[in-house]
């Protein structure tokens, strides 16, 4: 506020930490999670899946389970082909990618270990999971295909022999002349980063209900579900249902993080059987199912290579990237590496740029959008290469980045990969974290320590990253030959009473969408934030939306929320200034409330405009009756939030074991609807970023089996794994929305898992260490000092 | 099937189940009292955690039956009169929750910590709650949660300004809500 605010206006709810309308349901067991709906007649599904990858089906009975107490159904991949067709992938990311069909069931093979082979349905869970031990297989094992490397080798076997190659795609991004500024440089690194699997773990688990037509001519399909109006394209689309009778819903979703970003064939099994057997069928999968069942994220091979001058200019960059796929092409599997391509030049000006990545199919569970979702491993190689090529120059990490870094004076700029970056301070975001860090005194500790060669060493990683989110001007998409759209969509009911709704094509599973589009929505509107209810994740209610992932919600959705109010508001002074008897342009508008200039006792409120519209008596003449309004969205720009991330880690020679000291990050995210919201939404960030570097890999044995196949065997960090962090915020408005926005919703895992990996390798870089691969687990980190030592470095 | 008795949320039950019926299935599919969710299969997350008979146990991990003459109390019984417990006002003023899944298993968790240290350490905090997981918070809320209830329960317990069983000044603020505005702070 103002100094000159009087009491008169009322404090802006954007900007406020207000606490959640949602929370109320969820901290007393109210919740409508999908598992927890039931209905008449209720079936229940459980799914048969491949022990083993790759493999023949020699022989497929599901006979004996027909035996089984309480068994309605049961069902091959074969009897299913003809109730579906294969699950699309809407991202083809070049003319000849290699798209293999992919069923919602297996047919004659499988091709990673949790594959469909059979479904069965039964009256009740336990009788359903019963009878699948009754379904008879015999499988004859076929060769994995599991490196990436070994993958595109000519003779190595083939996931899917029929397209004669493992190699999806090649996918090129060229700017600048990378051979001739590599030509001038006195120093070119090269380094290989390896990504590895991890499983989202999103804690609720996949579910979904079908129910055929009872009440309507609709099917109605329940998910957990990020995106329930594109599900509603895709499933129709596959199950053949009609468009228009087919209804999604995505109620309490109990997180995403990418995994939920997904159109499944369990949600088209469960439709074509609600459509078979004309009852409701449920679906709701294990912990250790999901591990195999629900796409994984990362899994990709980096190889960069930077040029740069002895005073540590970067002159250009290169990176050849080999991309885990899986078994097959999920919903967008194939582009969620080019998410990644634009985003490792980071903040940094060069003279060239050149990236190639190549899709490889291999025998394992498909991979798809995680947390980040490209920019994360981007981020990763461009900032672990900046800490290497500090040492190596024998510079401070910090003062590389400052030589390299694009001014604030500068923006908007054009990076080397063509993003226009609308705002940004990495000067102001920097300095702030530095100092909350103690970063002068850190290092003079780290110097003491290695001194007196101290076996606990103290490290120091810096990560300095932007990213590209809010999901995305369609005509980037179009270009990049994505199959759909990037705008989103809100309406604004001013109902009879005074109060109002919200309908907002985004998704929200833990975000607060409806909190915080009620603070825009009352700003416009001057209602009372309690006065707004929020509707979302139903394709009845919401007919048009994108839904939620790539931190798009705010700046789309939530954009579409303030520009739909606005027309709300532009609507309501013709009216109020019908009735006041007076000129539109002789109306001002202050909370909530219609004035005609000059005579301050003539009012009206906006609710009564929304009463007077609502009974019609006295409106202009020709006027449609109503001041509803919607507004969609398409972005002009995509989003770039930034940041400052400074980890200290000691790092304990002996044993090998790294334990976070503090954790300071400084982002950049724009104006700020909900400071609580934000924070909570870096905290979670950080806990997933730091996983990936210390703690979580998908790990596969040798003939393709998962052994990280439990919560029990894949470590999701509990409390006592992670330390508190220290958040603290710069704010750049970004100039590309009317809310002065960005994104925030992956910011965290982007940024911190270079940070925290940086600092483990500057402790140990005394020791000869020059990498360690992630997750830096005490065993690794031991053998990385050990095999250091054994070099003869000096310590 | 086996015949068996429970008391859940102060109401009591009869009823014939398989003896091989977990209880989480019980309350959930049996009773309707689904607002004790699963979030595992190996009793790794926590997110399924009730009272059986004054100890927090993982729902998914106990037979119905086992809870035959006891005493259950999920989250669905902790609100009295719509009054919620000073845990579950911590976890809403902190920004505690994002999803939500996991928070009926983290604060039934969280209420079994504070019976046993109702004064305790950020650090005893995070190692109390280690059998819970959560993927959206980062746990920094949670334990910040924790704390204010902490504060908030020996507030009511004991007459300010002095805490009667300590004999010692109890003068320890609680955390600031989150609503005040908390960038920059630990």
């Amino acid at each position: 506020m103002t100094a000159q605010a009087t009491t008169d206006a009322p404090r802006p709810e954007v900007g406020r930490s207000r606490t959640r309308k949602e929370d109320a349901r969820l901290v007393t067991g109210r919740t409508t999670w999908t598992d927890n709906i039931t209905t008449p007649g209720l079936l229940y599904l459980a799914i048969l899946r491949s022990p083993m990858a790759p493999a023949r089906i020699d022989r497929i009975d599901v006979a004996p389970a027909l035996e089984r107490p309480g068994v309605i159904a049961a069902l091959t991949g074969r009897d299913l082909a003809d109730e579906l067709g294969p699950m699309p992938c809407v991202w083809p990311v070049t003319e000849d990618i290699v798209m293999p069909d992919h069923p919602a069931v297996a047919v004659d093979e499988v091709r990673y270990a949790g594959e469909p082979v059979a479904v069965v349905v039964a009256r009740g869970r336990y009788a359903a999971a019963d009878a699948l031990e009754a379904v008879e297989v015999d499988y004859t094992p076929l060769p994995p295909v599991l490196g990436l490397e070994a993958a595109l080798a000519d003779d190595a076997p083939l996931v899917h022999a029929g397209k004669g190659t493992n190699r999806c795609y090649t996918w090129p991004l060229d700017t600048g002349n990378y051979a001739a500024q590599k030509a001038r440089a006195d120093v070119v690194l090269r380094r290989r980063y390896t990504q590895q699997r991890l499983i989202p773990n999103a804690m609720e688990p996949r579910a979904v209900v079908a129910t055929p037509p009872t009440a309507s001519n609709e099917y109605t399909l329940y998910s957990a579900t990020q995106v329930p109006h594109v599900a509603r394209v895709i499933l129709s689309m596959v199950t053949g249902i009609p468009e228009q009778r087919l209804r999604v819903i995505a109620p309490d979703v109990g997180g995403g993080f990418g995994s939920k970003l997904q159109v499944y064939g369990e949600e088209a099994v469960a439709l074509a059987l609600a459509r078979k057997l004309g009852r409701p069928v449920k679906w709701t999968e294990s912990r250790s199912e999901g591990y195999q069942a629900t796409h994984h994220g990362r899994g990709q091979i980096q190889d960069i290579e930077i040029a740069a001058t002895k005073d540590g200019e970067i002159l250009g960059l290169s990176v050849d990237l080999l991309a885990d796929m899986g078994a097959y092409l999920m919903l967008i599997t194939p582009g969620i590496p080019l998410l990644g391509a634009f985003m490792y030049p980071g903040i940094y000006k060069m003279n060239a740029y050149t990236f190639r990545c190549t899709g490889v199919f291999t025998t394992k569970t498909p991979t798809d959008a995680y947390r980040g979702a490209g920019r994360p491993e981007a981020t990763f190689a461009i900032e672990r290469t900046m800490d290497e090529l500090a040492a190596e120059l024998g510079l401070d990490p910090i003062e590389l980045r400052r030589r390299n870094w694009i001014r604030h004076e500068e923006f908007p700029y054009t990076s080397i990969a063509g993003l226009t970056y609308d705002s940004g301070n990495y000067e102001a975001a920097t300095d702030r974290a530095l100092a909350l860090f103690g970063y002068d005194g850190l290092r003079a500790e780290q110097r003491e320590r290695r001194a007196r060669h101290d076996p606990v060493r103290l490290g120091i990683g810096i990560s300095t990253f932007t990213e590209m989110c809010g999901l995305a001007p369609s005509r980037v998409l179009r270009d990049l030959r994505y199959a759909a759209g990037g705008w989103e969509a809100a309406t604004i009911r001013m109902l009879p009473t005074g109060k109002v709704e919200v309908t907002t094509g985004t998704s929200p599973h833990g975000q607060g969408h409806a909190t915080c589009w009620s603070q825009i929505a009352a700003d416009v509107l001057g209602v009372p934030f309690d006065d707004i209810e929020v509707v979302h994740g139903d394709t009845r209610a919401v007919p048009q939306g994108m839904d939620t992932y790539g931190s798009r919600s705010l700046v789309v959705g939530g954009l579409a929320v303030h520009h739909a109010a606005l027309k709300v508001v532009a609507k309501a002074r013709r009216v109020a200034a019908h009735l006041l008897e007076a000129n539109e342009a002789d109306l001002e508008f202050t909370a909530g409330t219609f004035s005609v200039r000059g005579s301050p006792e003539a009012t009206k409120t906006i609710q009564d405009v929304a009463y007077a519209t609502f009974s019609s008596h006295d409106l202009p003449d020709g006027m449609e009756p109503t001041i509803n309004a919607g507004h969609l969205v398409d972005p002009d720009n995509f989003s770039y939030p930034h940041g400052t991330h400074l980890c200290a880690i000691e790092v304990d020679t002996e044993t090998g074991r790294a334990r976070i000291r503090s954790y300071v990050c400084v982002d950049d995210i724009g104006k700020v609807i909900n400071p609580m919201i934000v924070q909570g939404q870096i905290h979670g960030g950080l806990a997933q970023g730091i996983a990936q570097a210390l703690y979580e890999e998908a790990v596969y044995d040798t003939e393709g089996n998962l052994v990280s196949g439990t919560m029990a065997d894949y470590l999701v960090p509990a409390a006592p794994d992670l330390p508190d962090f220290v958040t603290d915020r710069t704010e750049t408005p970004a100039t590309s929305n009317a809310l002065g926005v960005k994104g925030v919703g992956e910011a965290g895992t982007i940024a911190s898992t270079p940070a925290v990996v940086n600092a483990v390798v500057d402790a140990l870089r005394p020791l000869g260490v020059r990498d360690v691969a992630m997750p830096c687990t005490p065993q690794r980190i031991w053998q990385a000092v050990t095999d250091a030592r054994a070099k003869g470095a000096r310590t | 099937m086996t015949r068996f008795s429970t008391t859940v949320d102060g109401t009591r039950y009869e009823d014939e189940v398989e003896p091989r019926l977990l209880l989480v299935h019980y309350l959930r599919d049996h009773l309707g009292l689904t607002g004790t969710p699963v979030g595992c299969d190996t009793g790794n997350c926590g997110a399924c955690t009730v009272e059986l008979d004054g100890d927090s146990v993982k729902s998914c991990s106990v037979l119905a039956v086992q809870a035959d003459g006891g005493e259950v109390t999920t989250v669905q019984g902790l609100a009295t009169d719509g009054e919620w417990t000073a845990l579950q006002t911590a976890f809403h003023e902190q920004h505690a929750l994002q999803c939500g899944y996991c928070t009926p298993g983290m604060i039934m968790a969280a209420r079994d910590l504070l019976k046993e240290n109702p004064d305790p350490t950020p650090e005893e905090i995070r190692r109390g709650l280690e059998g819970n997981l959560c993927r959206c918070t980062g746990y920094q809320n949670i334990v910040r949660a924790v704390l204010a209830a902490a504060a908030e329960e020996r507030r009511r317990e004991a007459p300010a300004p002095r805490s009667a069983d300590t004999g010692r000044p109890d003068t320890r603020p609680a955390p600031a809500p989150a609503t005040a505005g908390q960038e920059a702070r630990t």
